[in-house]
């Protein structure tokens, strides 16, 4: 099969609205169907991997778990703006997996490098 | 050229449908191909043929069902957004033990490895959402 | 690389996140051909992306939204026909949702 680079663009928040979940399927299919993804947070994104969501008392389901699983279909390319984590006061310790901080311009350097760009 | 069209919004709230509509009758108009558009998130809503809009108003799902007939496309509605959403075709009201069905025609529902797929096989893919 | 906008620069930063982050083109459609209305805040700054971007706006957009008098200077204005030719002649696009 044809091996495509695929890049899933996070910039909401979690929980808030659905997509960073959606977008997570996403990114696992496409890795099942052996494509060359990765993954970019920017923005509100960031807060989608930050650690410790309780999601308890909300009754939503919460996606810690499925990020750390993302290992295991080979999606290791993880990138973080770094503006975005400063911006509101994150590091790289506060979040769930392991990531590549880089800088916007850096991220927008992959992103051009991509055949497919989904943002949710 | 091939294109693939990613619908995430549903009808008569936000502007995306209608703009990818508008999209897909240029993508067509320039005698390029449409290789599939795919529905995700609440963009599954374009597919239920129980909308009923006001007469002075565009029917949204008409306007699909009548461009996908004419253009012979393939529109897929992602299963598991239809489930949560309640868009339903016969195999689903089976399985999942409804008692109605309101998939309109010509569109189908189906995994979305079908977006994937949409992504490697079309030469552009472009979304729509909000 | 085609950066596609839908959002009012008033509500929602995502052209200030394609000028930090991209090159290239950017189209505006949707709520985001506020931005090219002159005498708004956003002016000055699509001005000065005006160097480093190519700025394309959806005039069926402009049109709609009552601002077709008081477009900024260097803005490209399209139809649906030229949003397609876009596309096509961008290798990959991305729709900052």
């Amino acid at each position: 099969m044809t091996t495509k680079q695929f890049m899933i663009v996070n910039r909401k928040a979690p929980y808030g609205t659905i997509y960073g979940w959606e977008a997570l399927e996403v990114v696992l299919i496409a890795a099942a169907f052996e494509q060359d993804v990765s993954m970019a947070f920017l923005d509100d994104g960031v807060y989608q991997i930050k650690k410790g969501h309780q999601t308890k008392g909300i009754e939503i389901k919460a996606f810690e778990k499925t990020f750390r699983a993302l290992e295991d279909y080979d999606v290791t390319k993880i990138y973080v703006d770094q503006e975005s984590l400063t911006e509101r006061g994150l590091t790289a310790d506060d979040l769930t997996i392991p990531v590549e901080v880089l800088s916007r311009a850096e991220i927008g350097k992959r992103m051009e490098e991509q055949d497919i760009v989904l943002a949710f | 050229m091939k294109f693939a069209i990613l619908v995430s919004e549903g009808p008569y709230t936000h502007q995306a449908t209608d703009t990818a509509f508008q999209f897909a009758q240029a993508v067509l108009a320039k005698g390029h191909e449409i290789f599939r558009v795919f529905f995700y998130h609440d963009g599954v809503y374009n597919a239920t043929r129980l909308t009923t809009p006001p007469q002075d108003d565009r029917n949204i799902v008409k306007r699909w069902t009548e461009l996908a007939k004419a253009n012979n496309l393939d529109m897929v509605v992602c299963v598991a957004a239809a489930q949560r959403r309640g868009i339903v075709d016969d195999g689903e009201m089976q399985r999942n033990g409804k008692d109605a069905t309101n998939l309109a025609e010509p569109f189908r529902i189906s995994g979305l490895g079908q977006l994937i797929e949409a992504g490697i096989q079309a030469d552009r893919l472009v979304v729509f959402g909000d | 690389m085609l950066h596609i906008i839908n959002k009012s620069p008033y509500d929602r930063p995502a052209l200030d996140s394609v000028l930090k982050t991209g090159t290239g083109t950017i189209l505006l459609i949707e709520d985001g051909v506020y931005a090219v209305a002159k005498g708004g805040a956003a002016e000055s700054k699509v001005k000065a992306a005006l160097g480093k971007f190519k700025i394309y706006a959806l005039t069926p957009d402009i049109e709609a939204r009552g601002i077709a008098d008081r477009v900024t200077d260097g803005v490209i204005q399209v139809d649906y026909a030229g949003f397609v030719d876009l596309v096509a002649e961008n290798k990959t696009n991305q729709s900052w949702l």
